[in-house]
C-alpha cells in the first residue's frame, strides 16, 4: 500500500528504478533530505565549525585501525607487550596502523576540545540545545573512558602505573571504595584479569555506547538546528513561500564540500605526525611505555597523556592546606547564593549543604576531596547551559567581563595541563592551586558575571561578509 | 461489558505487576554478570604467604619480595637510621600509627619503628595515596623536597614523603603510613610475610 503512494525517484539516471525500489521499502529519500540535502545550516559557519565533522572522521579512523590492531594484539599480561612490538616490527604495515591509532587518540581529543570550545564561544549549549550539549558531554566521557582503557593495553610501565593510579581513585570513596576498586580490577592489583576486561571495554562496550551517543547527538542537532557564530536563530527569519530559513543553506552540498576540504587539511597535519613524529616528543606516546610493565617498580616520573593532565593537576593540587581555600570558597559561594536567592527553602538548603561540605572537608582525607574535585572539573561542563545567564549567546556580543573570564579559563586550563606533565615541587603545587581556583571560579561565578556583563545587542539576522 | 473509553483496571494491574516482575528479573540477571567481575578463585588463591631470607642483607640495605603482586620491602636499618626516625617524629602525620590501626599496622608493629625488631622494617612499598611505589631516599641530608631530610622514601607520582619507618609526612597527598603486612619471624633470618602468629 505505502509502496504505491510514494513518488518514484527522479534525477538519478540509470539508478532511478533501483532507488525507487529501495525507497518504497526504506525511508531513503526522506532520510537523505532530512539530514543532508534539506537540512538547513546557517550560512555563516567559520573555521571553528570544522571540528565536529573532523571528530567524526577521527572516530572512523579509530574504529578502522582498531579492528586491524585486534587481529594481532593479544590481551594477555604475558603476551600483550610483545604482541604490540610484533605489530610494530613484523606485521606488514603494522607500525602504520598502530601509529594511526595512537596519533588518532590525541587528535580525537584535540578535535573534541576545540569543538567544545567553539560551543563555549558561541553559546551553542544554550536553550534549546541543552540536550545536544549533554549528549556531547556524554560522548566526551566515553572518549575519556575509551582512552583510559586503551592506554592499559600495550602493557608498558605507563600503562600499568597509570591504570594503578586511576583505579585507586575509586579506593578513596568512603566505605565501598576498597571493594569497588577490587571489583574494577578483578584482582588485588592491576593484573591479567584487569587487562582482559579493559580490552573488552575498549573494543566493544565503550565503542557501542559511543556510536549510539553520536547518533543521538546528531539527531538532537538536526532537531534543533545548528547554532552559528552570531548565536542568533536562523529559524526566526524564514522564506514565507518555502518555509526555509533565509540564512540557511543545505548541508549537502555546501557543508559536505567545506568539511571535505577540512578533512584534507586535517590529513596533511595528521600524516606529518604519523610519519615524522608519532611520539610527538613524548606527549602522544610516553617514553616509559616502551618498557614492559613491572608491578614492583614505579617509573621515576609518571604522568598521564596530555589530554588528562589538566584534571590530574587538580587532583594533585588538593592537599591538606588547600582544604582551607576550599572551605573559604564554599563559605563565600554559600553567602553569595543566599544573598541572591530570595526563596527561604533554597537558602536553608544551600546553608545546610555548605555545613555538610565544611564538615566533610575536615573529617575525610584531602585525597577524597582531590578525587571529588577532579570529577567535578569534568562534570561541571554539564551545567553550562544553566550557569550561563547572559542575554546573548555569542562571544561576539558579550561584554568585557565574560571575555576576560574565558581568557583566564583558557590560561588556567593550559597551565594546569602543563603542570600535570611535570613532577611536583612546592612552587608548581601552588601554581596548580591557583589554576584550580581560577578554573572553578569561571564556572561557579558565571551566573553572576554573565548577568552583570554589558553585552551589545544581538543582530536580527546573521552577519555575513 | 466494560466501557472501552476507560482503562480496564484488572488488565492494567496485571500489566503493572508483570512489568515489576520483569524488572526484578532483569536486576537479578545483572547480579551474576557483576559477580563475574570479582577476583576469581585462582586470583584469591595467589594471596598465599611468602617467605623471605634476610641473611644476605647488610646494614642499611633493602630487599623487595613480591606478595599478592605487591612489592614488600625489607630494610635492615642502622643505628643512625633509627636515630633519624626519632628526629622525624615531629614531622610525620601519625607518629604512633593510630590511624586505621587494624588495617595498616598490626598490633605488634604499633611502635615508633613500626616493626617487630627495630632493625628490620617490613612494609608494603605502595603509596597510600594512589598506589605508586615510592623510591628510596635512604640517606639523610638535604633533598630538593625537604631540606632537613632524615632518610626515607619519596613517591615520584605526587610527592608524598615517608620516613624510614614508613610514616607519612604531614601535609602530603598520601593520607596514611605505608602498610605493614602481617608477618612473623620463622627464625632470626627468615621472615614469613602474609601470616602472623595468630594465623591471620
Amino acid at each position: 500500500m505505502a509502496a504505491a503512494e510514494k513518488q518514484a525517484v527522479t534525477g538519478a539516471g540509470p539508478f532511478n528504478d533501483l532507488l525507487t525500489w529501495i525507497d518504497q521499502r526504506f525511508p531513503l529519500v526522506e532520510t537523505w533530505r532530512a539530514h543532508l540535502s534539506e537540512y538547513y545550516a546557517p550560512k555563516n559557519f567559520n573555521f571553528w565549525y570544522y571540528f565536529g565533522s573532523l571528530a567524526l572522521f577521527v572516530l572512523v579512523i579509530q574504529i578502522v585501525t582498531g579492528i586491524f590492531l585486534t587481529m594481532n594484539y593479544k590481551p594477555d599480561a604475558a603476551q600483550a607487550f610483545a604482541s604490540v612490538e610484533y605489530i610494530m616490527r613484523e606485521v606488514p604495515w603494522g607500525w602504520w596502523i598502530r601509529y594511526m591509532h595512537s596519533t588518532g587518540a590525541s587528535f580525537f581529543f584535540i578535535c573534541v576540545y576545540l569543538h567544545m570550545f567553539r560551543a563555549m564561544l558561541y553559546g551553542s549549549y544554550r536553550k534549546p540545545r541543552e540536550l545536544l550539549w549533554i549528549f556531547g558531554m556524554l560522548i566526551f566521557f566515553c572518549l575519556m573512558a575509551e582512552a583510559f582503557f586503551g592506554y592499559l593495553l600495550p602493557w608498558g610501565q605507563m600503562s600499568y602505573w597509570g591504570a594503578q593510579v586511576i583505579v585507586n581513585l575509586f579506593d578513596a570513596i568512603p566505605v565501598i571504595g576498597p571493594d569497588l576498586a577490587i571489583w574494577i580490577r578483578g584482582d588485588y592489583v592491576v593484573s591479567d584479569a584487569t587487562l582482559n576486561r579493559f580490552f573488552a571495554y575498549h573494543v566493544i562496550a565503550v565503542p557501542l555506547a559511543l556510536l549510539a551517543l553520536v547518533v543521538a547527538h546528531l539527531l538532537a542537532l538536526h532537531e534543533v538546528g545548528s547554532n552559528n557564530p552570531d548565536g542568533v536563530e536562523i529559524k526566526k527569519a524564514k522564506d514565507p513561500k518555502t518555509g526555509r530559513p533565509l540564512d540557511g543553506i543545505p548541508f549537502h552540498p555546501y557543508y559536505t564540500v567545506k568539511d571535505t576540504f577540512g578533512v584534507v587539511a586535517f590529513l596533511v597535519v595528521f600524516s606529518i605526525v604519523v610519519f615524522f613524529a608519532p611520539e610527538a616528543g613524548g606527549y602522544f606516546l610516553e617514553a616509559n611505555n616502551f618498557i614492559p610493565a613491572d608491578p614492583l617498580k614505579t617509573p621515576p616520573h609518571i604522568a598521564p597523556v596530555w589530554y588528562f593532565t589538566p584534571y590530574y593537576s587538580i587532583l594533585r593540587a588538593t592537599t591538606e592546606n588547600f582544604m582551607w581555600v576550599l572551605a573559604a570558597g564554599v563559605v563565600a559561594m554559600a553567602g553569595l547564593i543566599i544573598w541572591s536567592v530570595k526563596n527561604t527553602a533554597a537558602r536553608i538548603c544551600v546553608a545546610a549543604l555548605a555545613v555538610v561540605l565544611l564538615a566533610g572537608f575536615f573529617t575525610l582525607d584531602a585525597k577524597v576531596w582531590g578525587v571529588v574535585l577532579m570529577g567535578l572539573s569534568v562534570m561541571i561542563f554539564f551545567f553550562l547551559p544553566w550557569l550561563d545567564q547572559s542575554p546573548v549567546n555569542s562571544i561576539r556580543y558579550k561584554g568585557p567581563i565574560t571575555k576576560t573570564a574565558i581568557a583566564l579559563f583558557v590560561i588556567a586550563f593550559f597551565v594546569l595541563g602543563y603542570l600535570g606533565t611535570q613532577a611536583v615541587t612546592e612552587e608548581r603545587t601552588l601554581a596548580a592551586q591557583i589554576g584550580t581556583a581560577v578554573y572553578f571560579l569561571f564556572f561557579f561565578l558565571m551566573p553572576w558575571y554573565s548577568r552583570m556583563d554589558k553585552c551589545r545587542p544581538e543582530p536580527e539576522r546573521v552577519t555575513w561578509k | 461489558m466494560s466501557d472501552p473509553s476507560k482503562p480496564n483496571r484488572a488488565r492494567r494491574n496485571l500489566l503493572i505487576a508483570s512489568a515489576c516482575a520483569g524488572g526484578a528479573a532483569a536486576v537479578g540477571t545483572a547480579v551474576p554478570f557483576a559477580a563475574s567481575m570479582l577476583p576469581s578463585e585462582r586470583a584469591e588463591a595467589l594471596g598465599a604467604p611468602v617467605e623471605a631470607d634476610v641473611s644476605p642483607l647488610a646494614p642499611g640495605e633493602k630487599m623487595t619480595v613480591e606478595w599478592r603482586g605487591q612489592p614488600v620491602w625489607i630494610l635492615r636499618r642502622t643505628k643512625e637510621m633509627l636515630e633519624g626516625i626519632k628526629k622525624a617524629d615531629g614531622k610525620v602525620a601519625d607518629p604512633r600509627s593510630e590511624r586505621k590501626k587494624g588495617e595498616l599496622t598490626p598490633e605488634y608493629a604499633r611502635n615508633e619503628f613500626r616493626s617487630i625488631k627495630p632493625e628490620y622494617l617490613v612494609v608494603v612499598g605502595i603509596c597510600t595515596h594512589l598506589g605508586c611505589s615510592p623510591q628510596d631516599r635512604l640517606k639523610a641530608g638535604p633533598e630538593a623536597f625537604e631540606s632537613d631530610w632524615t632518610g626515607g622514601f619519596y613517591c615520584p607520582c605526587h610527592g608524598s614523603l615517608f620516613d624510614l619507618a614508613g610514616r607519612v609526612y604531614r601535609n602530603k597527598p598520601a593520607p596514611d603510613n605505608l602498610r605493614v603486612p602481617p608477618y612473623t619471624y620463622l627464625s632470626d633470618t627468615r621472615i614469613l610475610i602474609g601470616e602472623d602468629k595468630k594465623g591471620a
